[in-house]
């Protein structure tokens, strides 16, 4: 109940000589929303990739309780495994859209896909479920047969939301998922998300180089420089009361986060 | 005979801050921070603008960091330090053991006042209709028109935003409730609404740690006044 959901101890990427990040340890349980923040080439993305068990790290681990309630590392995982994590257990908002979603083919056949690679089969049920997630989305659901393509950026997103959470995942990744929406609509979007990761007890890893969006998500945040977590805590202990150099540059450098 | 034990007890807390875009300077806020709160009465931080009063109630809150020293809150399950508690633990001492009134109430975009207000108490456990029913009665007792309760805060004025952030922090049963200038921008007759609210959380044995300028105000609602000037940092004291 209060055991970690994902544990990451002492990760540690090298791609060559060139650091991804180093000595990260950190743990989330259901219901917590943490952020990663830190400008490009800080070691954010790398660090997401690697939680996802993939690529291996240099060193370190990634402990997962899986839904049996079995501790296993990620990165000792099959690739049959993993697939199953990816289909059922996890979520992953991209920033774009069209990387998270297929183009081709409806919004409803975007949502029901998830479910049918979970075992769905019933067309009835399928289609009952990606309406519901449309309108839990505010999507209209009279436009359920589109395609994505005719939607809008922030309608896209959160089409791309819904693909991700009807199969009741309990860990969402997410990439910079307000990143290029207008600010209207962005907020919009992160109203949804504070409702859903609300009502469905989500843990939820968030990379954003917006201090803002973190303020409003996370419960704790993560400040990444040069591939290394350069201070850790309460978001909003750390964006309030920075300690570094680097935070306090990153917390100057915005208006009112 | 047992001792009554406080429900919040400040020991030799030091603040200061380190600028290092500014060369590493470093201002001192305060300095031996030291102070008990019990449960029914309200303690008020005195002292001069600059003081570092609002300071003292972020660090009890954990939004600032601190130094030096102890900042014990005795919660359900025992007393948690905030000054060296894991963020895990100060999260669970907001959601269920302490309160907060800020100056300000910090918007979140296209949440309803009525929702706004709930939050605190949903968080607690509330069953919802019972929380509604909270929020319903405090907006109307702070004169907040009911036709704004379903509008976001965003546009309302000053005063209006004020009112919701005090409804908002006093909706849910807390043990210490931190309260920073809630009177500020308030008319005579919502101040007076927000005194009895406060002597309402006095008698249902909350202890209350405030920042009041109205001295008028002040003077009714506090139980005792810490100054704060004497936590003053002494640089160039002799």
């Amino acid at each position: 109940m209060t055991a970690s959901l994902l544990e990451a101890q002492g990760l540690t990427k090298w791609y060559g000589d060139r650091l991804g990040c180093r000595d990260v340890s950190f743990d989330i349980r259901e219901g917590e929303v943490l952020a990663i923040v830190g400008e490009s080439g800080s070691g954010k993305s790398t660090l997401l990739s690697l939680l996802s068990g993939q690529p291996a790290p240099t060193s370190g681990s990634v402990a997962y309780r899986m839904r049996d309630g079995s501790i296993r590392d990620l990165v000792s995982l099959s690739e049959a495994e993993r697939r199953f994590l990816f289909r059922t257990d996890w979520g992953f908002v991209h920033q774009d859209a069209a990387k998270g979603l297929r183009m081709g083919v409806s919004a409803g056949g975007n949502v029901g896909e998830r479910l049918m690679a979970v075992g769905a089969r019933h067309y009835g049920d399928i289609r009952a479920a990606a309406e519901d997630w449309l309108e839990r989305v505010e999507i209209d659901v009279s436009r359920i047969d589109e395609k994505p393509t005719a939607y809008s950026g922030g309608m896209r997103q959160r089409l791309q939301i819904a693909r991700n959470l009807v199969t009741a995942p309990r860990l969402v990744f997410m990439d910079e998922p307000t990143g290029g929406l207008d600010v209207s609509v962005q907020a919009r979007l992160l109203d949804l998300l504070r409702r859903l990761v609300a009502d469905m007890g989500l843990a939820v890893i968030v990379v954003t180089h917006d201090l803002a969006v973190a303020r409003l998500l996370s419960d704790r945040i993560m400040v990444m420089r040069q591939g290394r977590v350069i201070e850790a805590g309460l978001t909003d202990r750390v964006l309030d009361d920075p300690r570094e150099a680097y935070t306090q540059l990153l917390v100057s450098s915005i208006l009112q986060p | 005979m047992t001792p009554i034990d406080p429900i919040l007890r400040v020991e030799d807390v030091a603040k200061s801050f380190t600028m290092h875009l500014r060369g590493g300077l470093s201002i001192p806020v305060v300095d031996h921070v030291a102070f008990e709160v019990f449960a029914g009465e309200c303690v008020v931080l005195g002292g001069p603008s600059g003081a570092g009063k609002s300071s003292i109630l972020k660090m009890v809150w954990g939004n600032y960091g601190v130094d030096r020293g102890r900042i014990a809150v005795a919660g359900p399950e025992g007393v948690v330090d905030v000054a060296t508690a894991e963020p895990r633990e100060v999260l669970a001492l907001r959601r269920s053991v302490m309160g907060y009134v800020s100056q300000f109430l910090r918007v979140v975009p296209r949440v309803a006042t009525l929702d706004v207000v709930m939050e605190p108490a949903l968080a607690q456990g509330l069953d919802p209709a019972e929380a509604r029913a909270r929020a319903e009665a405090l907006l109307t007792r702070l004169n907040v028109p009911e036709r704004l309760w379903s509008l976001p805060p965003a546009t309302f004025s000053g005063g209006e935003q004020q009112r919701v952030n005090i409804a908002r922090g006093l909706i849910a049963d807390v043990r210490l409730l931190l309260l920073d200038e809630p009177t500020a921008s308030l008319d005579a007759a919502n101040r007076a609404a927000v005194v009895e609210l406060i002597e309402a959380k006095k008698a249902a044995g909350t202890a209350l740690l405030g920042i009041f300028h109205d001295l008028d105000v002040r003077d009714r609602v506090a139980t005792r006044i810490v100054d704060v000037t004497g936590f003053a940092t002494r640089r160039d004291a002799a």
